[in-house]
C-alpha cells in the first residue's frame, strides 16, 4: 500500500485551512458579522466587543486546545501502538476531571508560578490516573497495551463515578455548574485562557518535536526502540508527564472534550503516514482546526442556544470509534 | 594477537525469580561470527537483550570496544551495536524507507532531519538487500521474507560494527533463508561486521560460523569450532536428544538430520 498524498501537500493544505479558519471562524456564531462591521471605525461597540473579547479568543483557545488534545492522542497511540489509546481511554482525562472537580467543589483559588490552581489540580488528577494505570498493568505481570487500555477504561469509570458522587453532594447550582463543565465548552471572556494555554501547547509541542525520533522508534516496539538507541524508560516518562500536563490544562480550560485526541491523529496518519516528524505538525493543525469548526457548529446549530462542544465531538467521535472497531484499524499497530 | 571487541564476564540475570543466565563469560573477536544455540528457554534471547541493555543484568560486566556498556549511553551503544529481535510479533506502520531510516536516529541530533548522507545510506542498504522497489510500501504489507530483509537492511544502515541477531532465518522458506544468510555473510566477510546470531538452525550455523556457543539452562556448556560442536556427545548434551549425521558434500562438515533414523 502506498500513501496517496505527499506529506508536503497535506501540511500546506492544513496550514492553509488554519489561516482560513482563523480568518472566517471568528465571524460566525449567533450573530454572523462582516469584516466591514468589525473593522469600521464607527462600528457598533457591542459587535466589536463580541468579536475581540469573545469570538477571537474563543477561536484561539479552541485551536490551542484542539491541537493539544490531538498531540496527546498521537503520543499515546504511538507509545501503545493502538489507535484506541488516547488520554480519554487511558483515564488521564478522567483523572484530570476528577482533580479539577475536587478543586471546584472545595472552592479553592490559588496559583503557583502563574499556573492556575485548577490546572495543577487537573494535572495531579491526570498524574494519579497515569500512575494507577501503569501500576495496575505492572501488577498484572505484563505491560501489554491491551491490559493498560482496560485498566484505563476501568479507571475512567471509577473517576466518573467519583465526579458523580461529588455532584450528588453538591447543591443544585454547583451540581449544574459541574454538569455543564463536564460537557465541555469553549466560551471564554478575554485572553486569560489563551495565555494560559499558549505556553502549555507550545511547550508540549516542543517536547514532542524534540522526541520525534524516539517516538518513531517506540512505534515499532520497546525492544526495537532500545536497539535504535532510545532510553525507553526516560522517553516514556517524559512523554507521559508532558501529555498529562497538556490534557490537564485543556480539561481545566474547557472541560473534558472527548474524541478529538482519537480522531485527529488517526485521520492524519491515514493522510500523511506514521512518521512523527510530519505527523506531529499535521495532528497539531488538524486537531485545532477540527475543534474550532466543531465549536462553530456548536454555536450555530440551534441558535439562539449553544450546544456544549463536547456533545458535538462525542456525536462525531462515537461513530468514528465504532468504525475503528469494525474496520479493525483500531487494534495492534494502529 | 586477536582483537577482542566484546568481552562478557560473570553475566547473571533472573526473570520472575528464575535464574535465566548464570555466570556467562565469553569473548568475541572483531569480525567474528558466533552462533548461539541451545534448547528453547536456555537463555539465548535473554543474553542478546542483556548485551543491548534491554534487560538489566544483575551481575557481570560487558565491555564493548574497551568501554563497559554500563557507562555509555543507549545512543552510543546503538551506534556500535545493532539488534534485530525475533521476527514474530514485530510490526511497523512505516514505509520500508521510513523503517530503515529509523536506524539513522542514533546518529541524528534531536529536531534534526535526516541528511542527504543518511538518505544515501538507507537507499544503498535497500539496494543491497534488493528492496529498492519496495521503498514506498508499508512494511506491514510485505511477506515474511521481505520483512526480514527490511529488518536486516535497517541493522546494516545503523552503521554498527556488531550485529546481534535473534533467529534471523526462522520461519523463512529455504530461498529466503539462503538470501538472508547471504546478506549476513557479505556483511561479515566483506565489511568485517562482527555477528552474534541466536539460531536453532545448527546446520547453517556449522557451515557459516567461526565459532558456536551453546547454552544449557543459562550456562555456557560449549564454546568452540563448528567441527567440534557437530559431534554426537556435544549435541546430545546440549539438546538432550540424539541425532543422525551426514557429511557436507563440499566441506565434509558433519550435518545433522532433524530426526534419528530408526
Amino acid at each position: 500500500m502506498m500513501r496517496p498524498f505527499s506529506k508536503r501537500k497535506v501540511l500546506f493544505l492544513l496550514f492553509g485551512l488554519l489561516l482560513a479558519t482563523m480568518a472566517v471562524a471568528p465571524f460566525l456564531g449567533l450573530k454572523t458579522m462582516s469584516l466591514k462591521s468589525v473593522m469600521a471605525g464607527d462600528a457598533d461597540a457591542v459587535e466589536q466587543h463580541i468579536f475581540y473579547s469573545m469570538r477571537l479568543p474563543r477561536v484561539l483557545v479552541s485551536l490551542l486546545c484542539g491541537g493539544a488534545l490531538a498531540l496527546g492522542g498521537m503520543v499515546f497511540q504511538a507509545m501503545f501502538r493502538n489507535a484506541l489509546a488516547t488520554p480519554f481511554t487511558l483515564g488521564v482525562a478522567g483523572g484530570a476531571t476528577f482533580g479539577a472537580s475536587i478543586y471546584i467543589k472545595l472552592g479553592l483559588a490559588f496559583a503557583v508560578l502563574g499556573v492556575p490552581g485548577v490546572t495543577l489540580a487537573a494535572f495531579l488528577g491526570a498524574l494519579l490516573s497515569i500512575v494507577l494505570v501503569y501500576g495496575l498493568t505492572r501488577a498484572s505481570g505484563t505491560l501489554s497495551s491491551h491490559t493498560m487500555l482496560l485498566a484505563g477504561v476501568a479507571l475512567s469509570f471509577f473517576f466518573s463515578s467519583a465526579v458523580f458522587f461529588m455532584q450528588y453532594l453538591s447543591d443544585f447550582a454547583q451540581s449544574f455548574q459541574i454538569l455543564r463543565w463536564l460537557m465541555g465548552g469553549l466560551a471564554v471572556q478575554g485572553y486569560t485562557t489563551v495565555f494560559d494555554m499558549l505556553p502549555i501547547t507550545v511547550g508540549g509541542t516542543l517536547v514532542i518535536l524534540y522526541l520525534t525520533h524516539d517516538l518513531n522508534a517506540l512505534t515499532t516496539g520497546e525492544e526495537e526502540a532500545a536497539g535504535r538507541g532510545v532510553n525507553v524508560t526516560r522517553t516514556r516518562t517524559v512523554l507521559f508527564f508532558t501529555v498529562s500536563f497538556m490534557v490537564a490544562a485543556v480539561v481545566s480550560a474547557c472541560g473534558p472534550i472527548g474524541f478529538v485526541g482519537m480522531m485527529a491523529p488517526h485521520i492524519c496518519r491515514l493522510l500523511i503516514g506514521a512518521d512523527h516528524r510530519h505527523l506531529t505538525w499535521a495532528s497539531l493543525l488538524f486537531g485545532g482546526i477540527f475543534l474550532t469548526w466543531c465549536d462553530v457548529l456548536a454555536r450555530m446549530l440551534i441558535v439562539p442556544a449553544e450546544i456544549p462542544v463536547g456533545i458535538i465531538t462525542a456525536l462525531l467521535g462515537g461513530p468514528f470509534f465504532i468504525w475503528l472497531l469494525i474496520s479493525k484499524r483500531g487494534g495492534y499497530g494502529y | 594477537m586477536t582483537d577482542t571487541c566484546l568481552a562478557v564476564s560473570g553475566l547473571s540475570i533472573s526473570l520472575d525469580g528464575k535464574a535465566v543466565l548464570k555466570n556467562v563469560a565469553f569473548n568475541v573477536n572483531r569480525g567474528e561470527w558466533i552462533s548461539i544455540t541451545g534448547r528453547n528457554g536456555a537463555g539465548k534471547s535473554t543474553l542478546l537483550k542483556c548485551l543491548m541493555r534491554i534487560l538489566k543484568m544483575e551481575t557481570g560486566d560487558v565491555v564493548l570496544n574497551g568501554n563497559p556498556i554500563a557507562l555509555i549511553s543507549q545512543r552510543s551503544l546503538a551506534r556500535q551495536v545493532a539488534y534485530v529481535p525475533q521476527a514474530t510479533g514485530r510490526f511497523s506502520p512505516f514505509t520500508v524507507f521510513e523503517h530503515v531510516m529509523l536506524a539513522r536516529y542514533p546518529h541524528l541530533r534531536p529536531f534534526a532531519a535526516p541528511s542527504r548522507r543518511d538518505r544515501d545510506i538507507v537507499m544503498h542498504n535497500l539496494a543491497e538487500a534488493g528492496l529498492s522497489e519496495l521503498a514506498d510500501r508499508t512494511v506491514s504489507t510485505l511477506s515474511g521474507g521481505e520483512r526480514q530483509k527490511v529488518y536486516l537492511a535497517q541493522a546494516f544502515a545503523q552503521g554498527a560494527d556488531v550485529l546481534l541477531l535473534d533467529e534471523p532465518n526462522t520461519f523463512l522458506d529455504p530461498k529466503c533463508a539462503a538470501e538472508v544468510l547471504h546478506l549476513l555473510k557479505v556483511a561479515n566477510q566483506d565489511r568485517g561486521t562482527t555477528i552474534l546470531s541466536v539460531t536453532h538452525d545448527i546446520n547453517s550455523a556449522a557451515v557459516i560460523s567461526d565459532r558456536i556457543m551453546a547454552l544449557k539452562s543459562g550456562e555456557v556448556v560449549f564454546m568452540g569450532a563448528p567441527f567440534e560442536f557437530m559431534a554426537p556427545p556435544v549435541l546430545s548434551d546440549v539438546f538432550s536428544a540424539s541425532f543422525s549425521f551426514v557429511s557436507h558434500p563440499e566441506t565434509g562438515m558433519p550435518l545433522v538430520l532433524p530426526w534419528r533414523a530408526s
